[in-house]
């Protein structure tokens, strides 16, 4: 690979290491908290699942810099908001059940067609990663839907409260997919597959559920923020997760 | 002189961290076993990505290793081809029902069968059994209730 094909997938790796580690990270938040112990569980399950995904992406991405893969954890506990590549979608706050359970849908909608497309890659690592989280996101995908459905086709209030959601995440979703610098460099080497067809297949499979539970998509502009921009709720989630590495550099924990 | 041999058998007196009853061969966990004078590298692979047993485990052959008396024993950990519970033995599913988790389904990666295949109950052998949770008290663990004998039990998921 030639220095301008490292530096692209080093961004695509990156934004989906970071994405996978805030929505972790936001997911965690509702250990203890859940509305029911099943829920708890599941919740503490799938965090643990994003997180471990995370870290295979992170350690891809510590082998194109070149780095020890306790590269990662530099990049996890030191790097500040400006740096982090994830989607805005996954730093906001947990909110409510809904807000929680259709952010993880849309997410996982969005793991459900990159990963088999990246499956193919040309870069073996890649392409080895994607394969195994794929296996996993099996029973994200389920749970997910399944709770899209039970709130969105339950009473008025869950449904009332998922379409909020809606609102709310609808203009910020298509940012998963959202262009980079060099994309189409690293479609033509086969490293990573073009986005805009995978957005279209997204947006059908999200649409068929949406239309499922009566639940309207805002009709927004499409946008395309950067993932270089981020609200503020990201400062504050890393404050809160870095708190303790930074606190103690050299703790060995 | 170590052989294979002696560093498998090595290998299998290491339990599962979180299913005490199955070692880690049976698990389908160490892929390859390579020796070279007084080095021995075993090359793994982790269950389920985010297990966090992988560190006991790693930790674990490291210090079998040193016990066999290798001087520079390393474990090397890949991810391809990505660990199925297909692998888990025969021995190991009759053990984990033993120990009360039922086995996953054999499913050569057909994910109706990984999704929809319902386990029997381990206590009573019921097939009429409602899953609970996906999701369990570790990554790799769901919750069922036999319908027949009235209770909770868990099951090996299918990966
Ligand atoms: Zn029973």
């Amino acid at each position: 690979m030639n220095a301008e094909l490292t530096s692209t997938l080093d961004s695509r790796v990156l934004a989906l290491a970071d994405d996978e580690l805030i929505l972790a990270h936001r997911d965690s938040e509702w250990t203890g908290h859940a509305p029911m112990i099943e829920e708890d569980i599941a919740l503490a399950n799938i965090a643990q699942d994003e997180l471990g995904h995370a870290t295979l992406w992170y350690d891809i991405l510590c082998d194109l810099r070149g780095q020890p893969d306790e590269h990662a954890d530099q990049l996890v506990y030191f790097r500040d908001a400006a740096d982090w590549r994830n989607a805005q979608l996954l730093e906001l706050p947990i909110g409510d059940w809904a807000f929680t359970m259709l952010r993880q849908f849309l997410f996982d909608q969005f793991e459900w067609v990159l990963l088999p497309a990246l499956a193919k890659s040309s870069h073996i690592a890649v392409a080895q990663a994607a394969a195994k989280v794929l296996r996993e996101e099996i029973y994200h995908t389920r749970h997910s839907t399944a709770w899209v459905r039970r709130l969105g086709q339950g009473t008025a209030e869950s449904h009332r409260r998922m379409q909020t959601a809606l609102d709310v995440q609808w203009p910020l979703a298509s940012q998963l997919f959202v262009p980079m610098l060099g994309d189409a460099a690293l479609v033509a080497a086969g490293i990573w597959p073009d986005m805009a067809p995978l957005q279209q297949q997204w947006l059908a499979k999200v649409s068929e559920m949406l239309a499922e539970c009566g639940l309207v998509a805002p009709a927004t502009a499409a946008t395309r923020i950067s993932r270089h921009t981020h609200t503020e709720h990201l400062v504050n989630l890393l404050a809160d997760m870095q708190s303790v590495a930074r606190l103690d550099p050299q703790a060995d924990w | 002189m170590l052989t294979q041999k002696d560093v498998w058998q090595a290998l299998e007196q290491i339990k599962d961290p979180e299913i005490p009853v199955i070692n880690i061969v049976e698990m389908g966990i160490v892929r390859e076993v390579a020796i070279n004078g007084t080095a021995v590298m075993v090359t793994m692979t982790p269950t389920f990505s985010g297990c966090p047993a992988l560190n006991v485990m790693r930790n674990d052959i490291l210090a079998q290793l040193r016990t066999l008396g290798v001087a520079q024993p390393s474990v090397n950990i890949v991810n391809a081809p990505a660990w199925s519970s297909d692998w888990i033995t025969p021995e190991a599913r009759a053990k984990l029902n033993a120990f009360g988790l039922a086995p996953p389904a054999i499913h050569g990666g057909d994910v109706n069968v990984i999704l929809f295949d319902m386990p029997h109950c381990p206590r009573c052998g019921s097939a009429d059994v409602i899953l609970k949770n996906s999701f369990g008290t570790t990554l790799c663990r769901a919750m069922y209730v036999c319908n027949q004998c009235r209770e909770p039990f868990e099951q090996f998921k299918g990966i």
